[in-house]
């Protein structure tokens, strides 16, 4: 097998669901689902039987409207939240022989402080808006066991520098940044134990044109130069055109359909991917 | 000389499921072409040549056949039903497709657009960056568009970057999909010149092209299409 077969993540059935469930959407009845939610016991899942391989270097890209699960599933994958059923296999963990979901809250802390990162929508969920932008950084540096100062200075500094951060303000706290800073913070942030896996979600909603531009230039120079794995959450087909090689398509928390990129976008086969593709500006 | 691509039956319809129909695009269609050639395709527009480039590409997927093709790093393979990780490989180091449209990455210049492509199969920056310029050089785009972001070129210097941005990375197989579709007559010329030179230099190439006369002499063979059928070989 070549480099480029080896999965970095390897998923297989995660189901994440709220509520207990019943007869009626248990197990192989969820046939019996309205939509994602059964009419019987009001439980909704959010996540059904989500299966795909992400490989080395590549980015995937998860399209899909709102409520669709996508986030779940990053949330999912990231441990935010717990999945309800399904295995998680990541290459540089254990030789991808142990089931991240299996494995204890030590070590998943072990394995997001180490082998993932993550940029959310929202940065508040992952910087300190009170702390300065190299301090948020350290936070992640200590996590992971890093204790000497001046090596997380250095590395905060030199994350903050690639991402475009002036060198003066990397002592200046997040809340004083435009929305496309803070972005660039998280992804400094996200990048800074040098992780294989980048968990990408909704990262250029809510951010004005030329700020949408940047972050996606620098996403794609990021992964270009450091050969890391991206998987991207987006409603934008925009974003997903211009980034992700592969493409999934989430419909009530089922992956409907695959593809490579321009496939999904110039040949869509499924109902519900036409109408998507059909919206596209 | 040994065949590199051999299509055999291909089919290829397209379900729209909102007004319920099914529009057949491809009907039985049979091309090979061998190391070194360029074989021509024409037709009307809609006639389906488009479509059997795409599926060659796999831009579409094929429902019906199959397209053989001899890959330097997997050997025969079937492109109809490759991984999508094996066609990503494919695109990235042996299959070319130059359209008559530049997909243009934003706040992207001539120079970068064309270097993007030698990096992503991995090389260094100085490496790409001196590919870049040889072929942009080998073009002849203006010194002065390098820096230019391409949104503001003329159609034919969009053109000229386009297949230097192809040829940057030296594809075995090379698709054209009417490279001279709204190029005036100089720039047709040029072109002209440019696939010449590419097939002195050995590269296999299928070209699709309205213009009959702009293929005079310049195709080891003809093929013509119509209604996503093949109607006519000419050798």
């Amino acid at each position: 097998m070549e480099d480029f077969e080896q999965p970095v993540l390897s998923v297989s059935n995660i189901t994440k669901h709220y509520g207990k469930g019943c007869v009626n959407c248990r197990g192989s009845q969820v046939e019996h689902l309205l939509k994602n939610y059964c009419p019987v016991c009001g439980t909704v899942y959010a996540c059904q039987d989500i299966t795909f391989e992400v490989y080395a270097g590549e980015i995937l890209g998860i399209v899909g409207e709102s409520g669709s699960g996508k986030s779940t599933l990053m949330e999912c994958l990231y441990f935010d939240q717990e999945v309800s059923s399904g295995e998680a296999y990541i290459n540089s963990y254990k030789s991808g022989t142990a089931n991240v979901f299996a494995e204890s809250s030590q070590q998943k802390r072990y394995i997001r402080n180490h082998m993932m990162g993550k940029v959310y929508q929202n940065p508040l969920m992952s910087l300190k808006m009170n702390f300065s932008s190299i301090g948020n950084i350290a936070e992640k540096l200590i996590a992971a066991g890093n204790r000497h100062v001046g090596m997380m200075e250095a590395r905060g500094k030199e994350l903050l520098e690639h991402v475009n951060i002036p060198v003066y303000r990397m002592k200046e706290a997040p809340k004083n940044f435009s929305g496309g800073m803070q972005q660039r913070v998280q992804i400094a942030k996200a990048l800074s134990n040098n992780p294989p896996l980048l968990l990408l979600d909704e990262v250029t909603t809510g951010l004005d044109l030329s700020v949408q531009a940047s972050v996606l230039d620098l996403i794609k120079t990021i992964q270009r130069e450091l050969k890391i794995t991206v998987l991207i959450v987006s409603h934008d087909l925009g974003v997903i055109r211009m980034l992700a090689d592969r493409t999934m398509v989430m419909l009530d928390g089922k992956i409907i359909e695959h593809g490579l990129t321009d496939q999904i976008l110039e040949d869509p086969q499924q109902s519900y991917t036409q109408q998507l593709v059909q919206s596209l500006l | 000389m040994e065949e590199i691509l051999a299509i055999e039956h291909l089919s290829k319809s397209f379900v729209i499921h909102n007004l319920d129909k099914n529009i057949e695009a491809l009907h039985d269609i049979c091309i090979d072409l061998r190391e070194g050639e360029f074989v021509g395709i024409t037709g009307k527009s809609g006639s389906g040549k488009s479509t059997v480039f795409k599926c060659i590409y796999r831009t579409y997927a094929p429902q019906k056949g199959n397209i053989w093709y001899k890959s330097k790093k997997f050997g025969l393979v079937n492109l109809a039903d490759l991984s999508e990780r094996q066609i990503i490989y494919l695109r990235k180091y042996e299959i070319g497709y130059v359209s008559q449209f530049l997909s243009i990455m934003p706040r992207t210049t001539a120079q970068e657009l064309v270097k993007h492509a030698v990096l992503e199969m991995g090389h260094e920056e100085e490496y790409a960056e001196r590919e870049a310029f040889k072929m942009l050089e080998h073009f002849e785009l203006d010194r002065e568009l390098w820096d230019c972001y391409p949104g503001t070129f003329s159609g034919g210097e969009k053109l000229r970057l386009n297949i230097a941005r192809a040829m940057v990375k030296r594809p075995r197989l090379l698709l054209l999909d009417e490279p001279t579709a709204s190029l005036d007559h100089a720039s047709k010329l040029k072109v002209r010149e440019l696939i010449e030179q590419l097939k002195r230099e050995g590269t296999t190439m299928m070209g699709i092209f309205h213009d009959i006369e702009f293929m005079e002499n310049l195709c080891n063979r003809e093929y013509t299409m119509r209604d996503g059928k093949l109607v006519d070989i000419e050798i």
